[in-house]
């Protein structure tokens, strides 16, 4: 990586943790051992069922909240305080500083899972007393939580390089909902005739398949993932947000700071 | 070899809900700038002062135009490591520490890892920083802030350095030390490029000055030039309670204050003068050429030039018309 990437990614990472980002952690820690002894308490025999669906849950939604809200402000609220100027006078191209951030934030978003990850296998072991095989699935839902960050962080990138703080909120999260339910559009779009076929059909294929990233249930149940959709899913996710990231390059190359 | 040449740069912005009317911000604007000078850009709030710079930073795209630094062109990425600049009123990373904040500008300038906590250290002792170098910086003064601004933009040891209105906001002893810090740079041989609104501050500091109004750059002048020459008059200061009338007589502008007058009058009136002084018996105490000062110069420029006048009747004319 290039070093002045690299420095501008370990600079937004140190201003999220130093903004107390992983604060959610601890709301985090405080419902998942709450669900726990709640779950051990009245759940018999699906307790595990339980703890792993609201955990990983709870890890993407919160995840997810992180990501748009920290990745709408990345570049506007260095734009607003002026902080660029300093930073673009020096010998920094904008495609990095918008790369560095972009990284900065995938970063932070990773060590936050982690933490949260730990946070649901304690809370599995607390319910089960044991690790099993099938928990392993647990690692690769997880994967695609983070790959779901990912593009999640890309999309508020690339709107905020054109739009408002509120309005590149509002289009994340809304491609976010819309990209969730992207496998219900696509079946939609197969059995419809004409136009609103094909519109529905484009929709579905442009909008991000959060969906496909969604493997909760599947693994909360101790199902196995197949290794071709963890590679199709890796794929997909990174040329996705290297698409977003792109568009959000190409406009902030052109943008005046004013 | 120039430091800076500015040739024809021009700014528009649209405005708008549509963006569709233009709003000017710098008329084609085309000014050279040797090495080792100490520029001042003077002009009024709203000029376009702030504009020509974040256009020669690269910030802003220019409508037409370009500008060539230090022999390259302005946008070419090599330029960066050998400026450095100082935005209007500047704000950096609260969670950051002034040290923490140097080492990152230190890292994006390339400067060697090896040198680099040694340069921020010298850097915090010559802004007056060493000591609050740990702490974070939202708990900083404006006054601090813009110490660390001008830290970060000498940093890394550029040639030529951009600063932009660097003594907004500093009380009088902040003025001063950043007066210095920019004496000391011109003695480094570094050229200085600032912008501002404070008369006595571009006098004291700049070899040159430009004047820019309205997004047009009004004139250019030696500060040396500007202020040495006498306007024609002498200024005479003297003992007395009321203002003789022979010298009221000659044309002399004065003003009484307490045992003293302080006549203005032209230059052939001076024998004249002296005579109703002595004729007067009264007490001399200072006879002096009035010099010409910035400030003259700066009002003259910033009067509306006569084209502006008939177009500004015109604008007139036609609102009375459609009225």
């Amino acid at each position: 990586m290039n070093s002045r990437i690299g420095y501008i990614a370990f600079n937004t990472f140190r201003e999220a943790v130093r903004d107390r980002v992983l604060y959610n952690l601890i709301a985090f820690a405080l419902l998942l051992s709450g669900a726990a002894i709640l779950v051990g308490e009245i759940s018999i025999d699906i307790e595990r069922l339980v703890v792993v669906n609201l955990g990983l849950t709870a890890v993407s939604l919160f995840g997810v909240v992180i990501a748009i809200f920290i990745g709408i402000g990345l570049v506007s609220k260095e734009i607003d305080k002026r902080t660029l100027y300093t930073v673009l006078s020096r010998p920094v191209r904008r495609w990095e500083f918008v790369v560095g951030k972009f990284f900065g934030l995938t970063g932070t978003l990773v060590v936050n899972t982690l933490f949260m990850a730990l946070g649901v296998f304690l809370a599995l072991l607390y319910v089960a007393h044991r690790f099993e095989k099938i928990d392993a699935w647990v690692l690769v839902a997880l994967y695609f939580i983070v790959l779901q960050f990912l593009i999640v962080c890309a999309l508020a990138l690339f709107f905020s390089s054109f739009s408002t703080p509120l309005m590149s909120a509002v289009f994340t999260f809304a491609l976010f909902v819309i990209g969730s339910l992207a496998e219900d559009l696509r079946g939609f779009a197969r059995i419809t005739q004409g136009v609103g076929g094909w519109l529905a059909m484009a929709i579905a294929y442009l909008v991000p398949n959060f969906s496909a990233l969604n493997v909760i249930n599947q693994v909360a149940h101790g199902d196995a993932v197949p290794g071709r959709l963890i590679l199709y899913n890796s794929v997909y996710a990174l040329l996705y947000s290297a698409m977003a990231i792109s568009g959000a390059v190409l406009i902030f190359q052109r943008r005046n700071l004013k | 070899m120039a430091a800076i040449e500015i040739l024809d740069l021009e700014k528009n912005y649209l405005v708008g809900f549509w963006r569709k009317r233009p709003k000017l911000a710098l008329r084609p604007l085309r000014l050279t700038i040797e090495e080792g000078e100490v520029f001042g850009f003077l002009g009024p709030n709203g000029a376009g002062k702030t504009t020509t710079l974040k256009l020669l930073m690269g910030l802003v795209f220019p409508t037409g135009g370009t500008a060539r630094i230090l022999g390259k062109e302005m946008d070419d990425p090599r330029v960066k490591s050998e400026i450095g600049f100082l935005p209007e009123q500047p704000y950096f990373y609260d969670h950051l520490s002034a040290r923490e904040l140097l080492n990152y500008y230190g890292q994006l300038s390339g400067v060697p890892a090896k040198e680099r906590s040694a340069r921020v250290e010298q850097m915090l002792a010559r802004v007056g920083l060493s000591e609050s170098a740990g702490v974070q910086l939202r708990k900083f003064s404006k006054g601090m802030l813009q110490r660390v601004g001008l830290a970060q933009a000498i940093l890394h040891d550029p040639k030529l350095v951009f600063l932009d209105e660097p003594m907004s906001g500093l009380d009088p002893m902040g003025r001063r030390e950043v007066r210095d810090l920019i004496q000391q740079l011109r003695h480094e041989g570094k050229t200085v490029f600032f912008s501002t609104h404070i008369l006595s501050d571009a006098e004291a500091l700049c070899d040159r000055v430009g004047i820019i109004h309205q997004g047009e750059l009004r004139g250019v002048g030696a500060v040396a030039e500007l202020t040495s020459g006498t306007q024609g008059k002498i200024e005479i200061i003297f003992c007395a309670q009321r203002v003789p009338v022979g010298l009221t007589a000659l044309g002399a502008e004065s003003r009484i204050s307490g045992d003293m007058v302080n006549a203005v009058l032209l230059e052939e009136q001076q024998d004249a003068a002296l005579e109703v002084l002595r004729r007067e018996r009264l007490k001399l105490i200072s006879l002096m050429p009035v010099r010409s000062s910035l400030e003259e110069y700066y009002i003259q420029k910033l009067r509306p030039t006569e084209g502006q006048k008939e177009e500004g009747e015109n604008e007139a004319d036609r609102k009375g018309v459609g009225a």
